[in-house]
């Protein structure tokens, strides 16, 4: 048998005669996409933005058209590519970061935090009976201290050191050095933000080592006041931990409560798929710690600087006691009064 | 949006409008590589900014102004938390849901529910990097600084990162901790153009062949044809033209080139006629 050679003047097959005909709209959107994958879909000129969704669907219809009618796999996945690149810029758009922005303290903040009140109580509860046994533990025996603060974290606050000296640490002294007050405040704030974090991510692991976590972080904080207690200097030390404290410790208590959720969002998800539960949880708990990590930040400059130049126990309390205040209403009763009036 | 149906690391994706786009999902070798080439860009960016703060540094010491060393180090301070906590998030919220090296490799963060891709997903999924890979490193860091790093912790923190590392390796949709928590996947985003016509139209001399001759083959061999005409690989023509001249027992004209690509016209030409009547031939192996 021989191969006979013939000419032929129509398309032969049926992805030449698509392309002749569609080709052209093709690769309009192509340019299309690419702009704004390059630039944004703002840069776009009302032509184009108009041409954009019915190109995209006589893309699409050309993809299912191929895909039934044509064997040419190139083709195929050409269109293929060029629909999902068209499909995330037309339907996975981003809203604008200021939207975003105003969205989240409007309202994505203090709605995650809400929603987390149930860990959050316990987290606050779990840190304050930790600080209570820590304090208790070593009333009756002093020797507990070193087995709950790491030598080099104490910095001779410890049970031996004196009243004297244990004033001093409270109180920024007249010919100390203030120039360093703004790294020290940004240390304190990178340092808490990453704890911050890691009490997020860890609540994966069921939980258990985020509790670990804010349980750990009770029991120092009772036994440092413990110590000052001792030496009678309870007052001193409730206003050098209340001026951040209250910030500070309730951004950890609330990160602990995200990491929390997401733990228990994978071991009890309810009614939901054990995935759908996880992402659920993990939406909510990454709102609430980005919130966790902007209070660490007011709660450094509270530490770095507050504390450092004002060295009035009284004007402590009072700053730390109105920042709380300001939390909890921002948090808990601001929104509410915004659902309730229907927004 | 559905997804269900699963070949490889092909995903049904659904759009609004009825079509499936079958995802292909980001292959296990090339997130890792695109994570390497995003930790070579942190911390060369952190080594330049550290050297040129420092740069800034000696020259304002020169000049004898006072005040500076504090300024630096809260810029260097705050650039570290950001550049760490920030680099992956911030890129995956702007508009192409990639970070440079997921650009450079063609990946995308999308949501696995097709909608957008929110802030919060994107820092849920990113922040559980700490526990994946930051916080292992450098814990064995801290300890192998202060040489108290013995080989029992050595080993438990590999482990510790070796069971998050793999973590996608055991999941059919490749999800990293991460992208589990936040309802995110990672797909290939490839941008081709697109390739020539194989077969084209207009006045061309063809070969034709006998029916016999195109009913040896089905639609995978067809498309395995269209992949060598378009790789062109002198070898892999001279054998395929071989083999087909053999089964269908033609004779060499001493054009394999000119053979192959009419023989593809002709063979697609002939599915697709079967197509239309509704008799699509998958393989060789089909009637």
């Amino acid at each position: 048998m021989n191969a006979s050679v013939v000419r032929q003047d129509a398309p032969l097959v049926n992805a030449t005669r698509f392309r002749q005909a569609h080709e052209a709209d093709w690769q309009r959107l192509d340019e299309i996409v690419t702009w704004i994958e390059k630039r944004s879909i703002r840069s776009l000129s009302d032509d184009e933005l108009l041409a954009l969704p019915a190109l995209y669907r006589t893309t699409l219809s050309s993809l299912s058209v191929a895909r039934d009618t044509s064997l040419d796999r190139a083709l195929i996945t050409y269109l293929e590519q060029l629909c999902t690149r068209a499909y995330f810029q037309i339907y996975g758009v981003q809203t604008p970061a200021w939207r975003q922005l105003t969205h989240f303290f409007a309202r994505g903040w203090p709605g995650a935090v809400r929603s987390l009140w149930r860990e959050t109580l316990f987290c606050v509860a779990l840190t304050f009976g930790a600080a209570v046994l820590a304090w208790l533990l070593i009333r009756s025996d002093p020797s507990w201290f070193y087995s709950i603060i790491p030598e080099g974290l104490a910095g001779g606050r410890d049970p031996t050191a004196s009243a004297e000296y244990l004033r001093s640490t409270l109180y920024t002294s007249k010919g100390e050095d203030q120039n360093w007050l703004g790294a020290f405040a940004t240390f304190l704030f990178t340092h808490n933000s990453q704890i911050a974090i890691f009490a997020f991510a860890l609540g994966f692991a069921f939980a258990v080592p985020t509790v670990l976590l804010i349980l750990y972080n009770g029991l120092m904080l009772g036994a440092f006041f413990a110590v000052f207690e001792a030496k009678g200097l309870a007052p001193n030390v409730i206003g050098w931990l209340m001026i951040h404290g209250t910030t500070e410790i309730f951004a950890i208590c609330l990160s602990g409560a995200a990491g929390m959720r997401i733990g228990l969002a994978i071991a009890f998800p309810g009614g939901a798929s054990r995935m759908d539960s996880a992402v659920d949880a993990g939406r909510t708990a990454a709102t609430a710690m980005v919130g966790a990590v902007i209070m660490l930040g007011v709660a450094g400059l509270l530490e770095g600087v507050g504390r450092q130049t004002i060295n009035n126990d009284g004007l402590r309390m009072l700053i730390g006691a109105a920042v709380l205040v300001g939390w909890i209403a921002y948090f808990y009763a601001w929104p509410a009064r915004r659902t309730s009036r229907g927004d | 949006m559905a997804t269900s149906a699963i070949h490889g690391l092909r995903r049904t994706f659904i759009t609004p409008e009825g079509v499936d786009l079958k995802l292909e999902l980001g292959s296990a070798g090339s997130r890792a590589s695109a994570f390497m080439i995003d930790l070579v860009l942190m911390a060369v960016i952190l080594i330049a900014v550290t050297f040129g703060l420092l740069y800034v540094l000696r020259a304002v010491e020169i000049a004898k102004a006072g005040g500076a060393e504090e300024v630096v180090a809260v810029i260097w301070l705050l650039g570290a938390f950001v550049l760490r906590n920030g680099w992956f998030s911030l890129f995956e919220m702007g508009s192409r849901g990639a970070t440079p090296g997921k650009r450079l490799l063609g990946l995308r963060v999308v949501a696995r529910d097709g909608a957008r891709l929110t802030g919060a997903a994107v820092i849920a999924r990113n922040a559980m990097r700490e526990i994946e890979v930051f916080l292992p490193l450098s814990f064995l860091g801290a300890q192998a600084a202060e040489g108290t790093a013995d080989t029992f912790l050595t080993i438990f923190a590999l482990l510790w990162s070796g069971i998050f590392l793999f973590f996608p390796l055991f999941n059919r949709d490749r999800l990293r901790v991460g992208d589990l928590v936040a309802g995110t996947w990672v797909v290939q985003a490839g941008k081709g153009g697109l390739s020539a016509d194989l077969v084209g139209s207009g006045y061309r001399a063809r070969r034709t062949f006998p029916p016999e001759a195109l009913k040896l083959y089905g639609i995978y061999e067809l498309q395995t044809l269209e992949d060598v005409l378009r790789t062109e690989n002198p070898d892999a023509i001279v054998t395929v033209a071989g083999t087909i001249r053999r089964k269908a027992n033609l004779p060499d004209d001493g054009d394999d080139y000119g053979f192959l690509s009419d023989y593809y016209a002709a063979l697609c030409a002939h599915l697709e006629a079967g197509l239309m009547a509704g008799r699509r031939r998958e393989s060789k192996f089909v009637e």
